[in-house]
């Protein structure tokens, strides 16, 4: 159900933008946030944080129908969960450290498979600054341990600073009056004055915006597939230890995989072009995957998932009294989600808390951030592409391999492919920097160098022990 | 111990007065005790625990370390990249925000200590 009046003051076609003194935020507003997966309940910490800061005193609802306290699909958020080097120092320098409960493992490495062979990539501080997560409280049939769901953790920090958790299912947002209404599954129905919308890309609610016949296009969106296997701590330290586990596989239509450790169980996220049966069965046939697992053998999955995912922002991501966040805002393309969930929640709070809440104050003052994540995006498509023609081309995947096992045998060496790879991975640097890192002419001169002498035999770095026994293996066949 | 950081034994030194600093760090979990050395004594200024920062200033300031950090039993210790911060700072002005509210209270805590020093003698 949507009604949204005024609804020309969508996006920079209107010339009738109103100014941003005229609906702000003052002393009793109230503010429904819906959803609390990370958007919903870092933008509803930073707002209670900010406003406290000007001594302001608004109510926040943070509308969510699950319980991440419980196990399986029924506390789940659909998300490989790794919160980025990038994300973990933000939160550590806004005083929000993640305890030990949340956090499944600490990563210190990636380490890529190829068909040519495999390179483990450490992290340039030499310590764990990634950290694997579960956004529920673990798989399906796992037992409630000790560990906590990172977004029921977000949700606690959002409610001790005055969030009020509201268990509803909201099934409509509406224009009442100057204010917006939100309907909820219940009967509950009541006004606020600004609605934040932070449900993801899996809820119904921005389908029923779109077909509402508004100016609003909803994210493009692609299906991926993520699962979860039940190795066991000790078998998992023994094989794939504290390192995330990347395939660069030349399989169509698949744009990432990732095998990422996490206490008892590995998640696997597939990323790709409509994510199906054949693009898995080729997937788990590959014997770079299967030489991942004990015995080269690929054990049942005990949970399992097609999440979609977004893969282009909401169109505009505003309107009066209301600003899409997180995945059904603006996002990365692939990487560090939770990351750009935090910077909307924050831009988006900033705007709220200090200028105002129409329309034309998230043009000015939101929209910026979500045009940079856009414009980002275009460079991280540039380099998707050119991963996926290395996918596709054994010459430069043994170039790659070659140079970056290289580096990483020895400490003083420039890791050149190795950041670029590790931001690729990681999501931790912007497409961009990445970019224009891959256009310097001693990284490109490198990279010809090491596309020469890896396609040339393996006798080079195979006679190199360092490279083989820090760096990586290299195979020949 | 934490999963995340670096870790150090007791009595360890993390950062070390009078080298140069790149870096500031976050307590993941633990305790340091932070070291002032003048005329070869060692003077304890404060400790710090989980949550709390340190190494901030030779970051903004450009400058050598003021104080050694030492840990106080087992700890588990964050780095946060200068380059990582400050483009932070220059994208989002309010993430310095809990670091100027700690550099005033730390300000306001010396100040005290200094008047008390001076009434003494």
């Amino acid at each position: 159900m949507f009604a949204l009046d005024g609804l020309s003051l969508f996006g920079s076609a209107s010339g009738d933008l109103s100014p941003g003194s005229d609906r702000t935020l003052v002393d009793g507003s109230r503010v429904a946030v819906i959803g609390a997966g990370p958007a919903g309940s870092m933008f509803s910490y930073f707002l209670l944080n900010m406003a406290g800061t000007i001594s302001l005193d608004i109510d926040v609802d943070l509308f969510e129908p699950r319980l991440f306290s419980h196990c399986g699909p029924a506390g789940c958020n659909h998300c490989g969960g790794v919160v980025s080097e990038s994300l973990v120092q933000r939160l550590a320098t806004e005083g929000i450290v993640l305890p030990d409960s949340v956090v499944q493992r600490g990563l210190e490495s990636y380490t890529l498979h190829m068909d040519v062979g495999d390179v483990e990539i450490a992290t340039p501080v030499h310590e764990r600054r990634i950290a694997a997560i579960y956004r529920g409280n673990g798989p399906r049939e796992s037992e409630p341990l000790k560990s906590q769901s990172f977004d029921g953790y977000l949700q606690q920090l959002a409610s001790k600073k005055g969030a009020k958790l509201v268990h509803r299912l909201v099934t409509g947002v509406r224009s009442d009056v100057d204010r917006m209404r939100v309907d909820c599954a219940d009967g509950f129905s009541d006004v606020y004055d600004l609605v934040v919308l932070a449900s993801g890309v899996n809820s119904r609610l921005e389908k029923d915006i779109e077909e509402s016949g508004v100016q609003f296009r909803r994210p493009n969106r692609i299906k991926t597939f993520i699962c979860e296997f039940k190795l066991g701590r000790d078998v998992i330290r023994e094989t794939l230890g504290a390192s995330m586990h990347v395939f660069l596989l030349d399989i169509p239509r698949l744009e990432f995989a990732a095998l990422i450790p996490k206490g008892d169980y590995v998640t696997l996220a597939l990323l790709g072009d409509d994510v199906d049966e054949e693009l898995m069965d080729r997937f788990f046939s590959a014997p770079e995957v299967r030489n991942c697992f004990p015995g080269g053998r690929i054990p049942e999955h005990v949970c399992h998932c097609y999440p979609r995912m977004n893969s282009g922002g909401a169109k505009p991501p505003f309107a009066d009294r209301m600003v899409m966040i997180g995945d059904c805002g603006t996002t990365r393309l692939f990487k560090d989600g939770i990351g750009a969930a935090y910077r909307a929640a924050k831009a988006a709070a900033r705007t709220a808390v200090f200028h105002g809440v129409s329309a034309a104050d998230f043009e000015k003052h939101y929209l910026p951030m979500c045009q940079k994540v856009e414009v980002d995006n275009r460079y991280g498509r540039v380099l998707f592409g050119v991963a996926s023609l290395v996918q596709r081309a054994r010459f430069a995947r043994r170039g790659v391999l070659h140079m970056t096992v290289s580096e990483q045998g020895k400490a003083e060496r420039p890791k050149r492919m190795s950041d670029v790879l590790w931001d690729l991975f990681s999501g931790s640097a912007p497409y961009r920097e990445v970019f224009l890192r891959t256009l310097r002419p001693a990284y490109i001169a490198d990279l010809l160098r090491h596309l020469v002498v890896g396609n040339i035999g393996s006798s080079r770095i195979d006679g190199n022990p360092a490279a083989g026994k820090e760096g990586g293996r290299y195979d020949t066949h | 111990m934490s999963s995340l950081g670096k870790h150090y034994e007791d009595g360890e030194v993390i950062v070390r007065q009078g080298e140069n600093g790149n870096c500031m760090y976050v307590i993941q979990e633990g305790t340091v005790d932070v070291i002032a050395s003048a005329d070869g004594r060692e003077l304890h200024l404060r400790s710090l625990g989980t949550n709390d920062f340190f190494g901030e200033m030779a970051l903004f300031e450009g400058e050598t370390r003021t104080a050694t950090i030492r840990s106080n039993g087992p700890s588990q210790i964050l780095t946060i990249d200068k380059k990582s911060l400050l483009g932070g700072i220059h994208e989002d002005p309010s993430l310095v925000f809990r670091i100027l509210q700690t550099m005033s209270y730390r300000i306001r805590d010396l100040t005290e200590r200094l008047a008390r020093c001076e009434e003494e003698t």
